[in-house]
């Protein structure tokens, strides 16, 4: 017995909570991968993120609406074009706002701050005139719906483990494309040492366009996920933004594998406090204990061995 | 030159005698009492604004957390008002009397140790600056000391003002939550809702806030206010002549803290309540936009800069309520893009120069040139 509960509930509990936790860090990789590249690798600060994974977001609630309109035989599949469209829309946006906005600004770093800041609000007012204040959810395929029964009390849902398998999948793709392909190499270089990379016959602002543009693209993919286990409203992007940029940085910066450790502590840490405490306890604890461990070791837990 | 004549120059003497002279005399005489109770909560901001030209404009120091010391420092003076109001006679009906009513509802039975100094004003007026220091201290001298600072400062004061406004609201029975501390009604007696009382504040508010300005001031042109331009453009070259980097940034992070909390603390008393919503991460970077505004560079556009962006934000958001996000982001591109000294340098580099030559048509002969700025 451990506390009002027996051994096997408490267990379950703690494999629920794990489970909850596990959706959770899916959303936070796919949020915090777009960010590690645009500010793990450029060094540029995209307070838009959130945005951007809205737009994601409304891209896939068109979808849905679209599909069930118009070709409901395929309504079941209608995510994958979804997605797709999301990324679209979200990488011809970055690319866009890199286009008119950023390239200007990348010797500023805390001037980006302010003007992607500026782009977010923009972009909130737009998602508000467009689509109302209210909050929207798609209508999920009958094949994402429901749960899978572990035990009597562990019931897994469909939907979570669609979402992670699909951040698997991201990843996997963003590891593929940052270190085995020829626009990986060429963004590292650029990172590495632009004046260099130039040199060699690398087209530095297209690399930072589609750098840029691509983080965008994932930010949507990530909207795009994020239907499938909550609404989405105009202002839904800012609620993450602090906890991205938190992810990002304590992973440390410019590292893949860090970024997902530290989604991973964060978001397990939270829902397992979550369930001994208030859900706004735990994410102050949660935070605080980031906050205060980038205190004590500023440049995050992974660091790459390279000489600034 | 003389000692007096040399905190601030021939001209910024004459500046900051129009800025005295609109906010203490133009003002009073032009708006009623409505008006001139919203334009010394506008100038409550301005406290924020002229602490972030130090800290960002001359120190390199983007804090996106300027909230959290403009909340504490309110909170502080609410949460003295609140006691005040929440004598046993009055809180009579809850069912522990003598307690604020956000407590009542929430089922606390006893005043919490933290709240009991702030029976004290004296010690409320202690508070207002002090905690809100010791916050800043605790969190510059972590990040300084181990040289984190740009971005990396940025993202962690934002995360401190995000952390602040959850703990806020989840911690209702304390702190009164969503709705923050209201109906506060007396300052030692003395009804802070009456017409006199607003006239006394907006006044108390202009003395600090001029007050404050000639500290930062003695700041900007002490040898003090040199080491922090040369420590933002070229940190590693002070650290090489042999000084303490994080010290100086520490103390200006402090400064700007101290600067925020005395708006909050004025705030709470000229709105007379105080909520979560003026702590968070939003508010926190509209105040930075208040100082680029006015621009980064520049003490006075700091208060013009606050007054402009809220007058602007009272009225478009009242008429327009959909234009004013598209208005207050294009301003964060714009202050960016194409005016990143703000409304001081459009005016040092346009207005000034105008009123300098129509000036010297009446002494002939002494045409000066005008003197290029101290930054």
């Amino acid at each position: 017995m451990i506390g009002d509960y027996t051994y096997t509930e408490f267990t379950s509990i703690l494999a629920m909570q794990g489970f909850s936790g596990l959706t959770l860090f899916s959303v936070f990789v796919l949020m915090a991968l777009g960010l590690a590249i645009i500010f793990g690798q450029m060094g540029v600060i995209n307070m838009a993120h959130g945005e951007f994974m809205i737009l994601g977001a409304y891209m896939t609630y068109l979808c849905s609406h679209f599909f069930s309109e118009y070709l409901p035989s395929l309504f079941s599949i209608y995510f994958f074009f979804a997605m797709i469209l999301a990324f679209a829309a979200s990488f011809l946006l970055g690319m866009l706002v890199e286009w008119g906005l950023i390239r200007f600004l990348y010797r500023r770093p805390l001037d980006t701050l302010l003007a992607t800041w500026g782009v977010s609000l923009i972009l909130q007012q737009v998602y508000r005139s467009v689509f109302g204040a209210r909050e929207v959810g798609v209508t999920l395929p009958d094949w994402l719906m429901g749960s899978i029964a572990l035990t009597d009390i562990i019931e897994i849902p469909i939907n979570g483990l669609f979402v992670m398998g699909l951040t698997f999948l991201i990843t996997i793709g963003v590891y593929l494309a940052m270190f085995r392909s020829k626009w990986g190499k060429s963004m590292r270089a650029v990172v590495q040492n632009r004046t260099m990379a130039g040199a060699v016959g690398i087209n530095t602002k297209m690399v930072d366009r589609l750098t840029f543009g691509l983080g965008c693209g994932i930010a949507g993919i990530a909207g795009s996920a994020f239907t499938m286990i909550g609404s989405t409203g105009p202002t839904a992007g800012q609620l993450y933004i602090v906890d991205t940029f938190l992810i990002v940085v304590f992973g440390g910066a410019g590292s893949l594998i860090g970024t997902i450790a530290s989604a991973f502590t964060i978001s397990q840490a939270q829902s397992t406090i979550e369930f001994f405490l208030s859900g706004s306890m735990a994410k102050v604890l949660t935070l605080l204990t980031v906050v205060g461990i980038l205190m004590l070791r500023p440049q995050g837990l992974f660091t790459l061995k390279i000489r600034r | 030159m003389s000692p007096a004549l040399f905190l601030f120059r021939k001209r910024e003497w004459i500046y900051f005698a129009i800025l005295a002279f609109i906010l203490a005399v133009v003002f009073p005489t032009v708006f009623d009492n409505f008006r001139l109770n919203l334009i010394g909560k506008y100038l409550t901001y301005a406290f924020v604004a002229l602490g972030l030209v130090l800290c960002w404009g001359y120190g390199g120091i983007l804090s996106l957390g300027q909230g959290i010391f403009f909340g504490l420092g309110g909170y502080c003076m609410a949460m003295f008002l609140k006691l005040e109001s929440s004598t046993p006679e009055a809180t009579a009906i809850q069912s522990t009397p003598g307690i604020p009513d956000f407590m009542d509802w929430n089922q606390l039975t006893s005043l919490p140790f933290w709240w009991e100094p702030f029976h004290s004003f004296t010690f409320t007026l202690f508070a207002i600056i002090a905690v809100p220091v010791a916050l800043a201290f605790i969190i510059s001298v972590a990040m300084f000391k181990r040289r984190v600072g740009g971005v990396y400062f940025a993202i962690i004061t934002q995360a401190i003002a995000a952390i602040l406004t959850i703990l806020i609201i989840g911690q209702q029975g304390y702190t009164g939550g969503v709705n923050g501390i209201t109906d506060l009604r007396t300052l030692l007696g003395w009804d802070i809702r009456s017409d006199n009382a607003r006239y006394v504040f907006y006044f108390t508010c202009v003395a600090l806030l001029l007050g404050s300005l000639i500290l930062a001031q003695l700041v900007r042109v002490s040898k003090f206010g040199r080491l922090l331009i040369a420590m933002r453009d070229k940190e590693d070259r002070v650290r090489f002549s042999g000084y303490d980097v994080a010290n100086f940034k520490i103390f200006i992070f402090c400064l700007a803290a101290a600067f925020s909390a005395i708006g909050g603390a004025m705030f709470t008393l000229q709105v007379g309540f105080m909520s979560p919503s003026f702590v968070g991460i939003v508010p926190s970077i509209e105040m930075v936009i208040f100082c680029a505004v006015g621009g980064r560079l520049s003490i006075f556009g700091a208060i013009y800069g606050a007054l402009l962006v809220n007058a602007a934000k009272s009225t478009l958001s009242e008429s327009f309520p959909e234009l004013w996000l598209f208005a207050m982001g294009g301003l964060f591109i714009a202050v960016v893009m194409v005016f990143p000294e703000g409304v001081a340098g459009l005016f040092r580099q346009h207005i000034e120069p105008l009123v300098i030559r129509g000036l010297s048509i009446f002494r002939i002969g002494k045409v000066r040139k005008p003197r290029p700025a101290a930054e």
